[in-house]
């Protein structure tokens, strides 16, 4: 009974969602104010059934219900009910239904702080809203259908993928799909003022915060993906360019560029047009993102064939979505003129390079992303693109961004001065190359180019985010959240740097084949493999090792890898262990039983690897805080004309 | 300079700039592309002898052999029509198991050995790799996991 009601309230957000996008945007064409209103109430009325099916879904998880097909296929009766809910969105129907309720959730979050904008803007920007809704939700109810029964219904589940049976990957999705889908706001607000033909300070001043929440959201949840293939996958790697992973990496570099001209839009009213076209862009790849990794498209070109009626779908949605929003684009941004002039060395110039460096790096992601594709469909052999290329291709973009990022946000509008901060920055430049000289040699021993670039590189970015705030600490001048934020957000990059250098140049990884009583031998750490023993969770029994660590006979710790089989039956997974340091990871993962009592271990020394994800925390704490600024929260006067953007602080 | 002087060069500048992007992503594609082969194909003389590609298939039922005691472990990929003998030193992934598809990463010795550094079975339970499905020709249902 509960799946039913799930599936007829769906039915109805479905309903809603299409009245939120006629009245919305029909009620805008014609002024007509009941409209206006009636969409705002099919919004609300939107979320409320959405998160009504949501709970249907999650209720059947909770409850065990073997009769619905996608409880079966996904959930188990041992999972514990952490799991089961999380289960929810543990597959392709269910993450669709995730995906449409954070976009419910966006448009009302929208819909009820849009109080001061007028009546026709904020009607185009639910009725763009509406739109996407229609087409998540009929995508789901026509070939989707998460509420589908199963007759006769499962004695048992065949459980949830035990991969996905941990904490950071079940909250990774809702995470990373409110980053994904807050760019709908971005790209509604984009689209409305397309329609409208017109734009000023007030609309980048209004559409920053929601960027930055977004940006901020998909932040952690990249970092969380990262995390999570680093400790669960048995790799111990953090990032591996794999086609899931550049697929939210895409949108994160344009969502970045966008914060970035967003500024320039707001107080200079420059770049205009380019700004709407990365708030499309940005939207459009989580799109792509999003269908790329669930319509098994990355699976096998062909595997779209398997089921036509998804891939025609997908393939209508993306063209209807993203193709109208740049034939809207190239139709009116003509009309939107920027004409202010900057100099060569003004805060401008230093954004409009920054954006072509992220663009630059977003396109060779997306090729190389997108290439295998193509060499597949067109029969031209199955390829991948391997890692080393990514890598290279990465850095090439990304050394001068960071080099001029430390000049960049000291550098004054339109004139560009660095006043002051001239002085700071040699200072800052200088102890950088020093410091980077002095951790190559004095604690690796090691002076190769790359790595001391990109020590350098980091020590330069992290201590000019702190010039800024520090001058102003000292002058007891005011500090504005969005300075501040910039400042946290700048230091997290350089942080990040900082661990990948670190952990890209020396980190160790080595299988061995231990006995008890064996040791073996890394990074000048003793691994003793002293115990096996059984272990036994919830739902799972496996094997667990000590594996004893010493430095120069002192003891560090011990690590207690497992490897675990799941009731459920299926295969084993493997568990690491992991001690986590300041200076360095020890991991050790315990692989098969070779035979003659001893096990294949594989074992690893990751230095600086924290700060690749503490860096990311700072990046989406930096965004936060912007986003709290208080200028985004004042009340915005009537629309200011052209004319006063120019001279807006 | 005339505006309209300043903003042809501009336009030059970006048309020059995303070529050479273009070209220097292209001309590193040629190193960095890993080609995948089935057994058949490997044993026609398809794949190119001094470079490392990846191979794929199922691992046929009891041809996994290890050395006891090592990390050496010997198995036999198959698309049922022809074999091929592969040699890997390392862990096995978790899903690794006879009789399920497989993908490993190396290159051909002398012997017509398939010497692998790296071998993959991304996969979960319920479906195969996909260059495997496809190469043996069986439809398989795909689930995908993120």
């Amino acid at each position: 009974m509960i799946p039913e009601l799930g599936h007829f309230a769906l039915v109805i957000a479905l309903l809603l969602s299409m009245a939120q996008a006629l009245f919305g945007l029909g009620g805008a064409a014609r002024a007509n104010f009941a409209w206006l209103a009636a969409a705002r109430s099919a919004a609300v009325g939107q979320f409320v059934f959405v998160a009504l099916a949501f709970g249907a879904l999650a209720w059947a998880f909770v409850q065990r219900d073997f009769s619905v097909l996608y409880v079966a296929t996904n959930s188990h009766s041992e999972l514990p009910v952490f799991y089961r809910v999380a289960a929810v969105w543990g597959a392709h129907e269910g993450s669709l239904l995730l995906w449409s309720l954070c976009l419910a959730g966006w448009t009302l979050a929208v819909t009820a702080a849009s109080g001061s904008l007028d009546a026709p803007f904020r009607g185009r920007v639910i009725g763009v809203l509406g739109l996407i809704s229609i087409g998540f939700q009929l995508f789901m109810l026509a070939t989707s259908n998460p509420f589908e029964r199963l007759v006769p219904a499962a004695p048992e589940g065949l459980d949830l993928n035990p991969l996905l049976q941990d904490f950071a990957l079940a909250v990774h999705p809702p995470i990373l799909y409110l980053g994904y889908v807050g760019f709908s706001v971005a790209f509604a607000f984009a689209c409305a003022t397309l329609i409208e033909g017109r734009l000023d300070a007030a609309w980048a001043r209004w559409t920053r915060p929601w960027t930055l929440a977004a940006w901020l959201f998909l932040t952690i949840g990249i970092a969380l993906g990262s995390w999570w293939a680093y400790y669960e996958l048995g790799w111990g790697g953090w990032w591996f360019w794999d086609p899931v992973e550049n697929a939210s990496f895409m949108p994160w570099l344009a969502g970045t560029a966008l914060i970035h001209s967003l500024a320039v839009t707001e107080k200079r009213g420059l770049f205009k047009s380019w700004t709407l076209l990365l708030a499309v862009t940005a939207f459009s790849l989580s799109l792509l993102g999003t269908f790329l990794v669930r319509s098994g498209v990355l699976i096998s070109v062909h595997a779209f064939a398997t089921d036509p009626a998804r891939g025609a779908f997908i393939l209508a949605f993306l063209t209807f979505v993203i193709g109208g929003a740049l034939l809207l684009y190239a139709w009116r941004a003509p009309r939107l003129k920027s004409s202010a002039a900057f100099e060569a060395t003004s805060r401008e110039s230093f954004l409009l390079v920054n954006n072509a460096l992220l663009v630059a790096a977003l396109s060779l992601i997306l090729l190389g992303t997108l290439y295998p594709l193509f060499m597949d469909a067109l029969e031209l052999g199955k390829v991948t693109v391997g890692p080393p290329w990514f890598n290279l291709m990465f850095l090439v973009p990304m050394l001068p961004l960071l080099a001029l990022l430390g000049i960049g946000m000291h550098a004054g509008w339109k004139r560009g001065f660095l006043g002051n901060a001239r002085r700071a920055l040699w200072v800052v430049a200088a102890a950088s190359l020093a410091g980077a000289v002095l951790i190559g040699a004095a604690v690796y021993a090691d002076l190769r180019p790359m790595t001391t670039l990109g020590f350098a590189l980091a020590l330069w970015v992290m201590l000019s985010a702190l010039v800024i705030p520090l001058a102003r600490l000292r002058a007891r001048q005011a500090l504005p959240a969005a300075v501040l934020g910039m400042a946290v957000a700048h230091f997290g990059v350089g942080l990040a740097t900082f661990g990948i250098t670190g952990v890209q140049s020396f980190k160790i990884e080595k299988d061995f084949a231990l006995g008890i009583g064996d040791a073996a031998s890394i990074g000048g750490y003793d691994f003793r493999l002293t115990a096996l023993r059984d272990a036994r969770g919830p739902n799972y029994a496996g094997v667990e090792a000590d594996v004893v660590v010493s430095r120069n006979g002192e003891a560090v710790t011990v690590l207690r890898p497992q490897k675990r089989a799941y009731n459920s039956g299926g295969n084993p997974l493997t568990e690491a262990g992991i001690q986590v340091g300041p200076a360095r990871d020890l991991f050790a993962a315990l692989g098969d039983d070779l035979g003659q009592g001893r096990w294949s271990v594989r074992l690893q020394y990751k230095p600086l690897i924290r700060y690749i994800w503490l860096g990311a925390i700072l990046i989406a704490l930096g965004g936060g805080i912007a986003a709290l600024d208080r200028r985004y929260r004042a009340r915005l006067p009537a629309r200011a004309d052209e004319g006063a953007a120019a001279v807006a602080p | 300079m005339t505006p309209r002087r300043k903003r042809l060069l501009a336009v030059v500048a970006i048309v020059a700039g995303v070529g050479v992007a273009a070209a220097l992503a292209m001309f590193a594609f040629r190193d960095n592309l890993l080609y995948f082969y089935n057994p058949s194909q490997v044993l026609a003389g398809d794949a190119p002898p001094a470079r490392t590609f990846r191979i794929g298939g199922m691992v046929t039922e009891g041809s996994v052999v290890r050395t006891p005691g090592t990390l050496e472990v010997r198995f036999v990929v198959t698309d049922f029509r022809r074999s091929v003998p592969v040699r890997y030193e390392g862990l096995l992934p978790d899903l690794f198991r006879e009789g399920q598809g497989v993908i490993a990463h190396g290159r051909l010795n002398d012997a017509g050995e398939f010497v692998a550094d790296e071998v993959l079975a991304k996969h979960d339970e319920n479906y195969m790799p996909p260059e495997v499905a496809e190469s043996l020709h069986q439809p398989t249902p795909a689930r995908v996991s993120e």
